[in-house]
């Protein structure tokens, strides 16, 4: 078992969390993430052309940037996590360019070293799996695929082969943080997917309030929060701790309620 | 036609099943749009073979567009370069007039192309990316004629630089969308159609302006555009009995140069040059990305990207809007790597005296792209002989331009 898998406990839905590293005070930030009692964190990558990203994650990601953030940086602060909390798993999300410009080898080596456990990858589709998972798999970091309303079951088997950690279901065609899926839609697609593998089944996009994160928790293994939490270091700066602990904490409460 | 069928080892052979030219291209998008990609690529493979859509487009060209664009043998031009050259040098300079398509470039043959695919696919909204403004004119344009709705994305900046673009759009039709994130140029419009396809993806066909982006869009762009090259093959060969010596094509993603070289490649006497803008100069700020940059992955393919050691992309820079991309198309970057098409390029400075040069010399007055090719054909016919002949892109004509002209001139108009 990896630090990963163990994340995800039958019916024991898991609460998956995002912010982008190098905005605010990261260190902090992740922290509060742990204390408001997320099960697994993934740490963006700030990219300059975050296509599918809305304009949340986007303005992060130019804070990030503009506050001078390097590949480097990003290393050390996952490092520093790791010190800290050995136990809870970490995930690396963000686009192909950064992640591939020094080689997979490169990337993969370095992600060993952090004590990163897998990585999702916004614009690697199977189709170029070469590109990074053969790497990261002999590495032992999850290559986490993404599955979306437009993946029918005849891709689906595409997606799945190479895939490791979980499946991340992207409940809405579109970019990060603004419409949300209806309910029924997410609970068919949940149970497609969980027919095809025993992956566990995160499912993220439009997710916000407490209500919905338990909703999805009722069919899904994972929730997935991400702009939301953008939003918080955005509006309280590098003073975001508080606030991101005292919601993780109200996501956390529903989600354990969800299934009991 | 007489363009040569493609052969084994040949340069006409790319990409792979997969997208591939060489290490470059690919599909490098979203799993949302992984679909939609390959549901394009077999419709494309589909209207390929079939009659009936070649007609329609043929057809189009030749009326709407108003095709074959001539061949001009630039007579004033060769005389004035050769004022500058040593006894016996001065090549024959000849110009492939895309400029006098309908809208004015090249892009509108791309245009009709994709929009004939959007309609055998059953999308019913378009949506297109533009820098300077043209490719969004011929979006506008083909939308018009065909009665489909029409939703541009365009950086703030080069809404407020080309104002008289953005007007024609509007009277066609489209709704221009100003996309303020990052430098608000090219790059950043490109961004903004990806998320606007990604979540429209069920009705919305995007039109693609340059040979760049995920598979299929590269070859299908390719395929489009090299009406430019198999017309002017076949134009050549009737007016002079033989091949030009070298083809000279400005850069930017790279549609109207892979037009124009695509139907040569296979000719092994035929020399290419490529020309990318150098903006200030290769050591500030410009959009070379094959002469400053190095390979990654952008916008669906992997090609030659202007950026820093973390992949970060860098902000390109030409006084050419429709140069302004820090990235190649994918076929560009594999034609250096193995060493069939040579690529120079082009200050803004350069570029400019060339659009003044070719005013003077033959009352035609370029485009601020093609301009860069017409500085790089001066270059080249001093050190060629006098019987040689070069074939020049002329893609696009400069009455968008004469505004940013003016003022790199210090003139109030």
């Amino acid at each position: 078992m990896t630090r990963l898998s163990n994340a995800f406990p039958a019916n024991h839905p898991a609460l998956v969390t995002f912010i982008t590293a190098g905005d605010g005070d990261t260190a902090a930030n992740l922290d509060a993430l742990v204390a408001g009692g997320a099960d697994v964190i993934e740490l963006g990558m700030p990219f300059t052309d975050p296509m599918a990203d809305g304009p949340a994650i986007q303005k992060a990601n130019i804070r990030s940037l503009e506050a001078g953030t390097t590949t480097a940086d990003i290393f050390a602060i996952a490092t520093a996590f790791r010190t800290r909390h050995p136990d809870v798993p970490l995930v690396l999300m963000g686009y192909a360019n950064p992640m591939t410009i020094r080689g997979a080898d490169w990337f993969a080596s370095e992600c060993n070293k952090a004590g990163v456990d897998g990585v999702i990858c916004v614009d690697i589709p199977p189709e170029e799996d070469a590109e990074l998972g053969p790497t990261l798999r002999n590495a032992g970091i999850d290559l986490i695929r993404l599955a979306t309303p437009t993946t029918d079951t005849a891709r689906l088997p595409a997606v799945l082969d190479g895939a490791s950690g979980f499946l991340y279901y992207v409940s809405v065609a579109g970019i990060t943080g603004l419409q949300q899926a209806a309910q029924t839609s997410i609970d068919e697609a949940v149970a497609r997917l969980k027919a095809y593998t025993d992956l566990p089944v995160a499912v993220g996009f439009g997710v916000r309030t407490p209500e919905q994160a338990a909703n999805i928790a009722r069919v899904a293994d994972g929730v997935v929060v991400g702009s939301a939490l953008v939003e918080l270091v955005a509006e309280h700066g590098i003073n975001a701790a508080g606030p991101i602990r005292d919601y993780v904490a109200s996501l956390k409460a529903a989600i354990q309620s969800a299934r009991s | 036609m007489t363009t040569p069928e493609p052969v084994l080892n040949s340069f006409r052979n790319q990409p792979d099943d997969r997208g591939h030219f060489g290490q470059f291209g690919g599909r490098y998008v979203a799993e949302t749009l992984m679909p939609l990609v390959l549901d394009l690529e077999r419709e494309y493979r589909a209207a390929k073979q079939d009659p009936a859509f070649q007609a329609q487009f043929d057809d189009l060209l030749e009326h709407y567009v108003g095709r074959p664009s001539p061949l001009y043998h630039a007579e004033r031009l060769t005389a004035e370069c050769r004022k500058d050259a040593p006894e016996g040098k001065g090549a024959q300079i000849w110009f492939k007039r895309d400029e006098l398509n309908h809208t004015g470039a090249h892009k509108i043959n791309n245009c009709i192309g994709q929009i004939l695919l959007a309609i055998r696919m059953g999308k019913t909204r378009i949506i297109a990316e533009t820098g300077a403004g043209q490719h969004g004119v011929a979006t506008a344009t083909v939308c018009a004629r065909f009665g489909l709705p029409c939703f541009i994305y365009m950086g703030a900046k080069d809404i407020e630089r080309q104002q008289p673009n953005v007007f024609r759009m509007r009277l066609l039709g489209a709704e221009v969308i100003p996309v303020t994130s990052g430098a608000g140029t090219l790059k950043d419009a490109m961004n903004e159609g990806l998320r606007d396809w990604v979540a429209n993806v069920h009705d919305t066909f995007y039109i693609i302006g340059t040979a760049a982006g995920p598979h299929p869009y590269p070859e299908l762009v390719r395929d489009f555009q090299s009406v430019i090259g198999t017309e002017a093959r076949a134009q050549m060969l009737a007016r002079t009995g033989r091949l030009p010596d070298l083809l000279v094509a400005a850069i930017g993603g790279g549609s109207n140069a892979i037009g124009l070289f695509y139907p040569f490649l296979d000719d092994k006497d035929v020399a290419m040059l490529g020309i990318e803008a150098a903006g200030h100069g290769l050591d500030k700020e410009h959009a070379a990305s094959l002469a400053g940059g190095r390979p990654g992955i952008l916008h669906g393919n992997k090609t030659y990207l202007l950026q820093d050691e973390d992949g970060q992309i860098a902000e390109a820079h030409s006084i050419s809007a429709g140069l302004d991309y820090p990235g190649i198309g994918p076929e560009h970057s594999w034609l250096k790597e193995i060493g069939r098409v040579r690529y120079d390029s082009v200050t803004d400075k350069e570029a400019l005296d060339a659009f003044q040069l070719l005013c003077r010399t033959e009352g035609i007055i370029p485009a601020l792209e093609p301009s860069h090719a017409i500085a790089a054909v001066a270059r080249e016919a001093v050190k060629m002989d006098k019987d040689a002949i070069i074939l020049a892109n002329l893609c696009g004509r400069g009455d968008k331009d004469i505004f940013t002209v003016a003022e790199a001139l210090g003139v109030n108009i």
